[in-house]
């Protein structure tokens, strides 16, 4: 046992010795990032990586920020909560970071929300969820269209078509179960009845079971909130058994992929989206078209389909960048108070007007109802 | 409701299908080797995705079907030359991680070459639904209904009328005897874990139409098609299949009729009971212990 | 003094680093994580390694005392000492009306009861959101106070997970040795056997599966307060796994294994940062090597190896 012990002793010695903090320079800043890049939450966490990464090399590039170059850290969080709690803590004590961008989720960004309000760090989550600025957290910001957003959005559209019954079909992921939450908590305010409220797991590989059970009500229009494969399964299952009624599906979905997945079955579906998707069709004279083909280009031409969630980092991004060049600093008390004070930025999501009391700073118009027709993207007037 | 049901109980034996044939996958390695091998689900995953890519690289369908698998036979026959066979000696619970560390690592692979997007394979003929009733089924459920059932037949035939199939469940029985009869036992482990690794590939194919597929969808059928062979009792292959059928129409009974949330729950407490009450599974015997 | 030496240079260990790099980011954030693990391990090791029952349920128990004091203590203001034993009171219960069923089978029916226990209670977490959050988890959980002490840095949280590991440690090694230990340890090399001799085996069986669901509710309570948020993935069968490769890497039936095993796989997805995208793949390959070449765990293979060679030397 003794013998035991002294290994354990050399080796724990070589473990925590092992030094790991460098200073930043004064003139740089430090973002760090903790993104869903790896595991069910890839689709999210990817783009906005790659998004972060393309700018800040292109800012870096041409001379930094007035002069301030920027240096980024990023994690991999896999969408687990406990390593984001983990990556958050080495951003702040490790790392120092002066700003931290994330996560992609919203149960990675609440799990570290009191941590960063405690290390008092500015972070803008790109993660759906209303919890996240409401209430309203000193340090805590997100670009990312709120799932009760998305709820009015489609509540308002399917009201305009005079429906009434509404069946629900959700998985079992936070995204899916705070969606599922607010349209709960909204229907009766648009005078809908929710006459069903069917589950399936986030990894389950056929919902026709479900499906055949919303089939036997008397509802009206179908809404699914979801995100990965989980709703193009739905959408080719709900049009398996025949069912004709409007899909409506969330902004979880908001990507060519979804697309590609369902086929034919995705015929009809509509969905609230940002701008991103369907900037080629907006009007020019749509403040935001410039920003969002400019952003399209960008990124395509150098990996590919664009999708909103990447999106939601360029708009993060900027608005650090903006100000950060407001106060000419890397001070994160100033950096925090210029992000409160964006007014009037465009971004690929709408227009942001920060204030103390909103955290988000979009309207309900800056969520888009998109159908799919023949494969791509329309807007709905 | 009787349409309903009918509707549930298709919908659970097309899942139910799937968890057959990486039950009977299960089964065969355990048969031949002792070993449980949790890396099962990602044979389906790598079968699934070698086909969408070669398909995606122009192949014709079947070819790219059978590359796919055959590819997948070459992974399995790996995992057991590299990873099974310099461990011969060691526990029950040491292989079970040396299984785990596998699909770890096999799930690493496909994440570097295959990248972390989903992707579909197009049906084997026109997505037209089939009606019963007001029950409705895809033309692909019932090639997977079909294609399991082929699968299994031919297990059934390969071990039951084949020499080799013989030699293999020699080896099942008793290592050392088979060995002195003149098999060569190292041979037929390896063929264990090839048509494994194709029963895991074939499953892949024919669902993924439906169900989609990514580098990490072979965690959850693996767990699944574990619970299939365990439920109908580890080392009876017909066991597995029936019990990959029930547990899906379990699922989806369950979902349709109970709570759609606590589906998987549902299942479990059912697995539970049938161990509390059949320590053996359903198929399977009791173990008396060798003192 | 030779049974416990082992603890003894740990606590020294522990102290002393404490002491010397009380801002390392190491020693205080990834430190609590390995203790907590090391708790885990050695509870989960009492199980399989001396009372040779494979859990893949571990986790649960784990996540039944941090959802017990998440939720007394966040949403009812219950003091969190008596949130814990809430905790304990709720896994004693579980563990002990499951334990007889379930220890009854065995080998691969026991891997997959105890599995399945596991994924019935997190699938419990993930869907009761109306008591648990749902998926997005419970935030809000207040800090707790040791005799007037409040824990309230990252450094004072190092010392209560510390000293809880080194607790569970001294409680498995007199485990042990004692009586029960000895039973247990009769139960591992053949049942029957054991049997024949007068050990009521189903009795000490259950009794060491309670012990060790209660150890890892303690360790849940804690995480809850030191994390100060719970969310169902924390105890997912993913995690119940990689408690059951703890143990079995550093070597079965061995205390100090398990927490070497704990150390390495707390350590390891930090120092596998860099290699990004073949970090999953380093992860898996590192897995089968070790248990391919050292079968019977690192830990246990080299220190056997090392006092091999010590003895060797004095001999010559």
């Amino acid at each position: 046992m003794l013998r035991a012990g002294k290994i354990l002793i050399v080796l724990c010695a070589m473990v925590l010795l092992c030094p790991g903090r460098w200073a930043a320079a004064a003139d740089t800043l430090k973002i760090g990032s903790f993104l869903a890049v790896t595991g069910p939450a890839s689709f999210l966490g990817d783009p906005e990586l790659k998004t972060l990464q393309m700018y800040i090399d292109k800012i870096n590039a041409q001379g930094g920020i007035d002069g301030i170059k920027i240096d980024f850290v990023h994690y991999d969080t896999k969408a687990k909560a406990k390593e984001a709690k983990n990556f958050v803590n080495r951003l702040i004590k490790k790392d120092r970071v002066d700003v931290i961008i994330g996560g992609s989720t919203s149960g990675n960004t609440i799990a570290v929300m009191d941590l960063v309000e405690r290390g008092r760090v500015p972070l803008i989550s790109l993660a759906g969820s209303v919890k996240i600025v409401e209430p309203v957290r000193k340090w805590i910001f997100k670009t990312p269209h709120t799932d009760r957003m998305a709820a009015e959005k489609i509540f308002q559209d399917i009201k305009s078509r005079g429906i009434t019954k509404v069946a629900l079909i959700t998985g079992n992921g936070g995204f899916d179960k705070s969606g599922r939450a607010q349209c709960l908590a909204l229907a009766p305010k648009y005078g809908i009845e929710i006459v069903a409220d069917e589950k399936y797991g986030n990894s389950d590989t056929d919902m026709t079971t479900q499906v055949a059970k919303i089939r036997a009500t008397d509802a009206q229009a179908i809404i699914n909130f979801g995100f990965g494969k989980a709703p193009a399964i739905v959408t080719k299952n709900i049009r398996q058994l025949g069912i004709k009624l409007p899909l409506y599906q969330s902004h979880g979905v908001a990507s060519k992929k979804y697309i590609e997945l369902a086929g034919e079955a995705a015929e009809g579906v509509r969905l609230p989206a940002a701008g991103l998707i369907v900037a080629d069709l907006l009007p020019d004279s749509d403040p935001q078209k410039r920003v969002l083909l400019r952003y399209k280009h960008d990124y395509e031409s150098k990996f590919g389909p664009v999708s909103t969630f990447g999106g939601h980092a360029y708009d993060a991004l900027f608005m650090v960048v903006n100000a950060v060049r407001s106060c000419g600093c890397t001070d994160r008390a100033k950096i925090r108070d210029g992000i409160e004070n964006t007014s009037g930025f465009v971004g690929t999501g709408g227009i942001f007007n920060m204030s103390p009391t909103d955290h988000l700073g979009l309207g309900l118009d800056s969520f888009r109802m998109v159908e799919i027709k023949n494969g791509n993207w329309t807007l709905v007037k | 409701m009787f349409d309903q049901l009918l509707q549930f109980i298709i919908s659970g034996i097309t899942v139910g299908s799937v968890y057959a044939l990486v039950g009977l996958g299960f089964t065969i390695i355990y048969n031949a080797s002792d070993v449980v091998n949790f890396a099962q689900g990602e044979f389906v995953m790598i079968g699934a995705m070698s086909a969408i890519f070669l398909y995606g690289a122009g192949i014709p369908y079947p070819l790219a079907l059978a590359a796919a698998v055959a590819i997948t036979v070459v992974v399995g026959l790996m995992l057991e030359k590299f990873a099974v066979e310099p461990a011969k000696n060691a526990s029950v619970v040491t292989t079970i991680i040396i299984t785990i560390g596998a699909s770890i690592f096999l799930r690493g692979a496909a994440l570097l070459v295959w990248g972390k997007d989903i992707y579909g394979l197009p049906p084997f003929t026109k997505d037209v639904p089939i009606s019963i009733g007001s029950a409705t089924l895809l033309p692909q459920n019932i090639y997977v209904m079909l294609g399991t059932a082929v699968a299994v037949l031919l297990v059934r035939y390969f071990f039951d009328r084949t020499m080799t199939g013989k030699a293999i469940m020699a080896c099942s029985c008793n290592r050392r005897a088979a060995s002195l009869v003149g098999i060569n036992v190292n041979r037929m482990l390896l063929i264990a874990y090839g048509v494994s690794a194709l029963l895991g590939a074939v499953a892949g194919i024919l669902v993924t139409p439906i169900t989609y597929t990514s580098y990490d969808a072979g965690v959850m059928l693996g767990l699944k098609g574990f619970c299939a062979a365990i439920l109908g009792g580890m080392g009876n292959s017909m066991g597995a299949v029936a019990g990959g059928l029930l547990l899906g129409i379990i699922e989806s009974l369950g979902a349709g009729i109970i709570s759609s949330g606590y589906k998987d729950a549902i299942a479990f407490v059912v697995i539970l009971g049938v161990l509390f009450f059949r320590p053996g599974g359903l198929l399977g015997r009791a173990d008396s212990e060798r003192v | 003094m030779r049974r416990l030496g082992g603890l003894y240079i740990l606590a020294f260990l522990f102290v002393i680093t404490g002491l010397m790099f009380p801002d390392s980011y190491y020693v205080t954030v990834v430190g609590v994580t390995i203790f907590t693990n090391a708790v885990l391990a050695v509870s989960l090791n009492l199980l399989m390694g001396y009372a040779g029952q494979i859990s893949l349920g571990h986790a649960a128990f784990f996540g039944l005392g941090a959802y017990s004091s998440a939720i007394l203590t966040s949403r009812y203001g219950v003091n969190p000492w008596l949130a814990m034993l809430a905790g304990l009171a709720l896994s004693g219960t579980v563990s002990w009306v499951l334990a007889r069923p379930i220890l009854k089978l065995k080998g691969h029916y026991l891997a997959m009861a105890t599995l399945g226990m596991g994924i019935i209670i997190h699938i419990f977490f993930v869907q009761a959101d109306w008591l648990t959050g749902g998926p997005d988890g419970l935030s809000g959980i207040p800090g707790i106070t040791v005799f007037g002490w409040p824990v309230n840095t990252d450094l004072r949280w190092y010392w209560v997970f510390g000293v809880l590991m080194l607790f569970c440690i001294w409680v498995s090694l007199n485990i042990v040795d004692s009586r029960p230990g000895r039973a247990l340890a009769a139960v591992h090399g053949s049942e029957v056997a054991a049997q024949m001799t007068g050990v009521d085996t189903a009795s000490v069986k259950a009794q060491i599966f309670v012990v060790s669901a209660l150890l890892a509710s303690v360790a849940g309570s804690l995480f809850a307060h030191q994390q100060a948020f719970v969310s169902p993935e924390s105890f997912s069968f993913f995690f119940s796994i990689e408690l059951v490769t703890m143990v079995v890497l550093g070597g079965l039936a061995s205390t100090f294994g398990a927490v070497f095993g704990a150390v390495l796989l707390s350590l390891l997805p930090e120092f596998l940062l860099v290699f990004e995208d073949f970090e999953v793949l380093i992860y898996g390959a590192i897995l089968m090597a070790i248990m391919i070449f050292l079968p019977d765990g690192l830990f246990v293979t080299t220190s056997r190896l090392i006092t091999e060679r010590l003895r060797g030397g004095e001999a010559s």
